[in-house]
Formats: structure tokens, C-alpha cells, sequence
């Protein structure tokens, strides 16, 4: 794992709750310019791993971002930095509008957030007609679709996304991870994507990792590890 | 229709407010109005923190007691002019709040109302404390006086007070609105709805959690402040834990998160225990239970929300 491929590394990261460990020592690193997919059964410690890489939790371990150490930082001093988390159940802030949700996604930048608007709206033209819409009032794809443009106000160079599949329709999720290609292409933006719906993050992503009760037991190409026959038959159901 | 009342509502109240009790009110009602400003901003203040950013506290009486003590120790010790101490009510209380803010906001939820209610029911007794009874005046309290129109204004002085009150009133309630709609409204209802997303955009929530309580005990302070004015009198016993949940009262009833719902608060506090008195001389408190849990039944969400529906099905129809 190096600096050249991997935008985001982490070594040995150990993480949990009070004395509850989720997370036993993970290895594992982001593309530079792609998507990287985290799969898991629930509870196997997938949105802690998000969460100890945004500084939420206690960690012991490192974790370089583009190379610098960003463990130990606080959750905002990380986000200056360019990583952007939407979080488990997307963190949509129901009661105001759409155009205000995005406003808050470009908070700490100085400068008139509506050119970042104007370019989100050309990833998600559904926004643009909900412009004044209260966000409560979107649907779920939508809501994700809001989640995603929120997190990308502010130009982030990483994104983390916390199963932006859940709840959703198999053709929407679809919908939005074609949008989440055009992303990567416009804006070089890097993805680690967590996930339960193993085949459709596997069908993007072009690493993955498999995460079993706080350890990660298989890696490699995404494309190399849809065609394992035991995570065929666990997790791709087929 | 709507858009017609959201613009010109404000500045028709205004207007009845400063002129309808001038031409119609007694001196005790101009007295009774110049308290529900009082507590309109106690109310706002405390709705800022609870409200808006939702941080619960129980003791914004704290906050008013002291903002009341700075106006009443500088008009009696220093005769300093009554308008001169609002500032500096202001920036105590709101250095007091920040203070308190700091380590009381590490905890949250029920925690944290706790620990503001523990200050609530310790202010009253700090302050009849014998080293400082030289400024407070011990359990006598200190008594000032009421000031009169300037430049020969035809008003009586219940008239004056109630009009600089207001005044006041409506520049905070201007500032209270500013930013509450604005950027930094936004982040205290994001830290309020989706802390970790807040935080996850780059949001010192600490930080800024510390600064919203320093903000809202400004405002309760300075209701503290124009309500000793209006008393003419500052004692302890005036600022018992009981006025402290009075204040979460008005918030619930006016509406939380909104900023008419300080107004709408407010009056219920000054005028339903009269009202509930005047009911029953035997147990006003149980009236005063049962219309609050009428309130809470015919307008959940508060009078803001209920009366802001009824103006979304006028501008419908």
C-alpha cells in the first residue's frame, strides 16, 4: 500500500466504544480517483471504521491521508482537510429546505456557495426542482442524492458514504452510484463507499474489502472478488 | 396573503404594541405589559439554546437574576442611568454564560439540564452570600428608582419604561431573527437535528454550542435587566428555581424554535396565573395545570406553530 495509489492508507486500526472494541486491527487503503467498497454484514464494524476515519471515535492505529497523519485530529479540523462523511441515515436535516441543507454543506467556506449549488444541481437535477422544497419532504433517493451534494460543497477529496443503498429501490441505488462515476471523473473525488449490498457496490468499486466482526478476511479487486465463490454464496446470494 | 403577513405582521405589531397600551393602558398594565417584554427576551434567550440548537437548561433564571443584579447594584451603588447598564448587563451575562458553557456543555441531554438547574437553585442563596451584601444587599435586595421620561416628554414614567422596553425588545428580537435565519441559524439546527453530520461538515460543535449559550444568557440577561427597572426592586427571593421553569414554560407553550413564540410565551406567563386567579382563589394552580394542558393539547408544537397553520390554510384559500 503507498501514498501513489492510495489516497487514504490505514494501518492497524483498532477502535470501539468505551470497553466495547469493534474494530481489531484493519489494513486497508482508498483508490486514489475511484471507488473502494467496505462490505460487511451488519455489525461487523462498518460505519465505525467511517467514523474513527472522521475522528469520531477513539482510535489506536494510523490513518494517512495523502500521506500525513490525521489521526488523533478533531472531526471538523479533518473535514478542512477534504474528507466528507454522509452518515449513517444520510444526516439530512429534515426541517430545512433543500437549498438551506446545502448551504450548511459549504458552512466553512468563505464565498458565495451558489456556484458549488449550480454545479451540484448538474449531477442532480431533481434538486434543482425541490430547490425550496423542505427536505423532509423529498424522497429517500432524493434525500441520498441531497446527502451526497451536501457532502460535496465543499470540494472534498475524499468522500466517505455510509450505505447510501439503505432503504432504497435496487433502480434508484443504481441511479446514484452512475452519478457517483460521473463524479469521480469531473472532480477526481476518491470514494469508500460501506455496504451491505455487496453485488452492487462489488459492480462500481474497484477495490473491496470484506469486514467480518471487526476484521477484515478477504481483500483485492472488486472484479477478482465478485467471482469468489464463498462471498458468492454468503453475501452476493446466488 | 402570506408572504403579505410574514412582511408587514412585524411592523403592524410593533406598532399596535407602542401605541394601543399609551392611549388605553392603566399604570399597573403598562407595568404588567413592560414584564412580558421582560420575559419575552428571557424567553428567546432560553429558546436559542433549547430551541433552536437543543441544549435543555432549567435555569435561564440564573441568567435573569444576574442581568437584573448588574442593572440594580449600578443604579444604586453608581448612578449610572439606567439605559447605560444594559450593555454591560449584557456582555456579564454573556461572559457568565460562557463561562458556565464550557464544562456544563461536555454533557448533554438530561445532563446537562441538571447541571443548569443545580445553578438555578444555587443562585438565589449566592446571592444573599455575606461577602458580596455590601452590592446585593443581602436578603433586603436593593430597591431603585424608576425612571422618569427625558426631555420633558409628555409620558407618565409607567409609559416611558414600557416604550424604551420595548424598544429594546424589538432591536434584540431584530438580531434574535437575523441570525437565527442565517448561517448561523442553520448551524444551530443542524447541531440541534444531525450532530454527527454537523460535525462531519466541518462544525466546531463544542465551540459553537458554548457561544449559542453565551448568546441566549445575554438575552434572558438583559430581560433580567429591564425587568428590574420596571420593579423598581431587586431581592433574591424574586429569582427562585421556580421562575427558571417558568421560562421553559413560555418556551414550550409560545413554541419552541420560533421567535414570535418568545412574544406568545411570554404573555401566557404574565397573564394565564392572573387569569387562573381569577378563576378559582382556592386552587389557581390547578387551573393553572389544567390550561396548560389544554394548551399543550389544542397547540402541540406551541402558539407559533398553531397560529403559523392557520395563516398557511388563509393564504390557500
Amino acid at each position: 500500500m503507498d501514498t501513489e495509489n492510495f489516497l487514504l492508507q490505514v494501518k492497524s486500526l483498532h477502535a470501539g466504544y468505551g470497553p466495547t472494541r469493534v474494530l481489531h486491527g484493519l489494513d486497508f487503503g482508498v483508490v486514489r480517483g475511484g471507488v473502494t467498497a467496505l462490505l460487511g454484514a451488519n455489525g461487523a464494524g462498518k460505519t465505525t471504521t467511517l467514523r474513527a476515519i472522521s475522528g469520531m471515535v477513539r482510535i489506536s492505529g494510523e490513518i494517512l491521508f495523502d500521506g500525513t497523519p490525521i489521526s488523533g485530529l478533531a472531526t471538523e479540523a479533518i473535514a478542512a482537510r477534504g474528507v466528507a462523511h454522509v452518515p449513517d441515515g444520510r444526516g439530512t436535516f429534515m426541517e430545512l429546505s433543500v437549498e438551506e441543507n446545502l448551504r450548511l454543506g459549504a458552512y466553512t467556506k468563505r464565498g458565495d456557495p451558489r456556484p458549488d449549488m449550480e454545479r451540484m444541481f448538474g449531477y442532480f437535477p431533481k434538486l434543482k426542482q425541490r430547490f425550496r422544497q423542505q427536505a423532509g419532504t423529498l424522497s429517500g433517493g432524493e434525500q441520498q442524492m441531497l446527502a451526497i451534494a451536501r457532502a460535496l460543497m465543499l470540494h472534498p477529496r475524499l468522500l466517505l458514504l455510509d450505505e447510501p443503498s439503505f432503504g432504497l429501490a435496487p433502480l434508484i441505488v443504481r441511479e446514484i452510484f452512475a452519478i457517483m462515476r460521473q463524479i469521480i471523473a469531473a472532480e477526481g473525488t476518491s470514494i469508500l463507499v460501506v455496504e451491505q449490498n455487496a453485488s452492487l457496490a462489488l459492480a462500481i468499486a474497484e477495490r473491496a474489502y470484506l469486514l467480518e466482526t471487526g476484521r477484515i478476511v478477504m481483500s483485492g479487486l472488486a472484479a477478482d472478488i465478485r467471482k469468489d465463490e464463498a462471498v458468492r454464496r454468503s453475501y452476493l446470494g446466488y | 396573503m402570506h408572504a403579505h403577513i410574514t412582511r408587514f405582521g412585524p411592523l403592524l405589531f410593533i406598532v399596535l404594541a407602542a401605541v394601543l397600551p399609551l392611549a388605553f393602558a392603566s399604570g399597573y398594565q403598562l407595568f404588567q405589559l413592560t414584564l412580558v417584554v421582560a420575559y419575552a427576551l428571557s424567553v428567546l434567550g432560553l429558546n436559542l439554546v433549547t430551541g433552536y440548537n437543543g441544549q435543555v437548561s432549567l435555569g435561564h433564571g440564573a441568567f435573569y437574576a444576574v442581568g437584573a443584579y448588574v442593572t440594580a447594584i449600578m443604579m444604586d451603588r453608581w448612578d449610572v442611568p439606567y439605559w447605560a447598564t444594559l450593555p454591560v448587563s449584557a456582555v456579564v451575562c454573556a461572559v457568565f454564560g460562557f463561562l458556565l458553557g464550557m464544562p456544563a456543555l461536555r454533557l448533554g441531554g438530561v445532563y446537562l439540564a441538571l447541571t443548569t438547574f443545580a445553578l438555578a437553585v444555587a443562585v438565589p442563596q449566592l446571592l444573599k452570600y455575606k461577602l458580596i451584601d455590601g452590592w446585593t444587599g443581602g436578603v433586603q435586595g436593593i430597591t431603585i428608582i424608576k425612571p422618569d421620561a427625558p426631555y420633558d416628554l409628555p409620558l407618565t414614567s409607567d409609559q416611558w419604561v414600557y416604550l424604551f422596553s420595548l424598544a429594546v425588545g424589538v432591536l434584540m428580537f431584530a438580531l434574535a431573527s437575523n441570525l437565527v435565519h442565517g448561517r448561523i441559524g442553520r448551524a444551530m439546527v443542524a447541531i440541534r437535528d444531525q450532530p454527527i453530520a454537523a460535525e462531519a461538515m466541518g462544525i466546531d460543535i463544542a465551540r459553537f454550542k458554548t457561544l449559542t449559550f453565551a448568546t441566549s444568557a445575554m438575552f434572558t440577561g438583559i430581560g433580567g435587566s429591564l425587568a428590574a427597572i420596571a420593579v423598581q426592586f431587586v431581592s433574591p427571593d424574586s429569582f427562585t428555581v421556580a421562575l427558571s421553569v417558568t421560562f421553559f414554560v413560555g418556551m414550550v407553550i409560545g413554541g419552541a424554535a420560533s421567535i414570535w413564540g418568545a412574544v406568545f410565551g411570554a404573555l401566557f406567563i404574565e397573564f394565564v396565573p392572573n387569569i387562573a386567579d381569577h378563576l378559582s382563589k382556592a386552587a389557581p394552580g390547578a387551573i393553572y395545570g389544567v390550561i396548560l394542558i389544554a394548551f399543550m393539547f389544542l397547540a402541540p408544537g406551541g402558539i407559533a406553530s398553531l397560529l403559523r397553520r392557520w395563516f398557511a390554510r388563509l393564504a390557500v384559500k
